[in-house]
């Protein structure tokens, strides 16, 4: 069963935002942020934690902003992130006054938010949000060493991104109709992903661990019948570059070749040559703000025109590793398009 | 690909860490502190301190470099180039006490600071006490013989 699901309504995707701290400002993307840190990565607060929640708090403030809508506009947010109970959503969007579900799904959680929200959106006439963030410092407490910690990392190990994205989407006639001769990014498909587990271990290859979830997804989209050559581009987020090279390889061998219009948020966030980030970015605020502030601005401003975007997640969990687990891989496409209301 | 295929496919195609640069590296900037310590060795030699104590306070100085390195944040910078000359020397287990404190001293002087200061030195105290006792009996039981 390939399991795509197809809206009966126009899903669309209205105002997005994007927060970043310094190494992305300073990385080919910078421009493209709404709101970034360039001092410290702290966003004025006290500790890495508190700093990843007003990450959230600034972003969803921002998107509804841009918008013109309020709290009571909104019929539900989508949020999470990677740090334990999900600390950098529940407490950074705590004042806002819209039904919450937290979320889990490491770097695919963008996905996942803005996929959940377009069946919300489905269902009924309503205004669905979505809200991913990761900050270096506070992930690498959790995940690694202490900060100051004096190591080395290896070629594949990917940098988590201090970021945040928020997406509000609605199928609300009413913002059809305000939008009307504009172009927005509509959401056409979207395809859930399997929990796919293939033995991999090295918590410095998470590109390894994801890459046979997102191939195993994207086959199994384009086995209901679709190509390559339909889509402008195939962004996956955030497999890194060691991650992005597995997938085309493994989607070659099974006579897909994605390899000319495939691109990964990890590699498009920080300059591979003069950014020392190994395999490059990753975390919930990686393809997050990649979406938001860069790809999803370009399929409004008809640069792109119909894309498909993979959030990849992998599932790692320091404890079930120590135990002798392996790392498990999720990837959630989503088919988005530009359309003119 | 079954999964010990794909396990095995991964590890070949996974770029390597330059290991020869990285031993080089590691040589230079170890032996560069060793050279340093050894100079200050004898530098409180020269002051009049016994071998004993000079040894001593040589240890205690170069913990006191690598925890105030730690603390205004450029020991890992010298580290991600050095590796192992800073790592194997006693400026890593000064690093790895250090750094950990810094990272818990938001939770708090006993539940942060006081539980976690040892999360990465803790195996290598109570391994490195307990081969040394190890150690002791045999050599004390060699000696009964």
């Amino acid at each position: 069963m390939h399991g795509i699901m197809k809206p009966d309504r126009k899903i669309m995707i209205i105002s997005t935002a994007s927060v970043a701290g310094r190494e992305e400002e300073a990385g080919p993307l910078g421009g493209s942020f709404d709101l970034t840190d360039t001092k410290d990565d702290s966003f004025g607060m006290k500790t890495w934690e508190k700093a990843e929640s007003e990450m959230q708090r600034l972003a969803l403030g921002l998107a509804l902003s841009k918008a013109s809508l309020t709290d009571d506009d909104v019929g539900a947010l989508f949020a999470g992130d990677l740090l334990n109970q999900c600390v950098g959503s529940n407490y950074g969007l705590s004042g806002y006054k819209i039904p919450y579900f937290g979320l889990y799904g490491a770097c695919s959680t963008a996905a996942e938010g803005i996929m959940l929200s377009a069946l919300t959106c489905d269902a009924m006439p309503v205004r669905a949000a979505a809200v991913t963030s990761s900050h270096y410092c506070a992930a690498e407490r959790q995940f690694r060493y202490p900060l100051e910690y004096g190591g080395q990392r290896t070629p594949t190990a990917q940098w988590t991104v201090t970021g945040s994205g928020a997406f509000i989407v609605s199928s609300v006639e009413e913002d059809a109709e305000k939008r009307r001769g504009t172009r927005v990014p509509v959401i056409t498909e979207w395809l859930p992903g399997y929990v796919v587990d293939r033995g991999i271990t090295d918590v410095n290859n998470m590109g390894a661990a994801m890459a046979p979830a997102a191939a195993d997804t994207i086959k199994r989209y384009f086995d209901g019948g679709h190509s390559p050559e339909e889509f402008d581009m195939i962004v996956t987020g955030d497999l890194g570059h060691e991650g992005s090279d597995i997938l085309c390889e493994l989607l070659l061998s099974e006579r897909i070749d994605i390899s000319k219009v495939h691109t990964d948020c990890g590699k498009l966030i920080y300059d591979a040559a003069a950014q020392d980030k190994h395999a490059g970015g990753s975390g919930c605020g990686c393809s997050a703000v990649v979406m938001a502030g860069h790809i999803l601005r370009n399929i409004c401003d008809g640069v792109l025109n119909s894309i498909l975007f993979i959030g990849t997640g992998a599932l790692m969990s320091p404890l079930a590793l120590n135990q002798g687990s392996s790392i498990p891989g999720i990837g959630h496409l989503l088919h988005i398009k530009g359309e003119v209301l | 690909m079954d999964n010990g295929t794909y396990k095995k496919y991964v590890e070949t195609r996974a770029k390597k860490s330059p290991t020869l640069k990285n031993c080089l590296r590691a040589f230079l900037c170890g032996g560069a502190i060793c050279t340093a310590a050894h100079a200050l060795k004898s530098l409180y030699l020269c002051f009049g301190m016994p071998d004993e104590t000079a040894g001593m306070l040589t240890s205690v100085t170069l913990i006191f470099a690598a925890v105030l390195l730690t603390g205004i944040g450029v020991f890992d910078k010298i580290a991600k180039h050095a590796g192992a000359g800073t790592l194997v020397p006693i400026t890593g287990f000064a690093n790895a006490v250090a750094s950990s404190a810094i990272d818990a001293k938001t939770e708090g002087f006993v539940l942060g600071v006081g539980a976690k200061i040892f999360t990465i030195a803790g195996p290598v105290i109570l391994y490195g006490i307990s081969a040394g006792v190890i150690y002791g009996v045999i050599y004390y039981v060699c000696r009964m013989l």
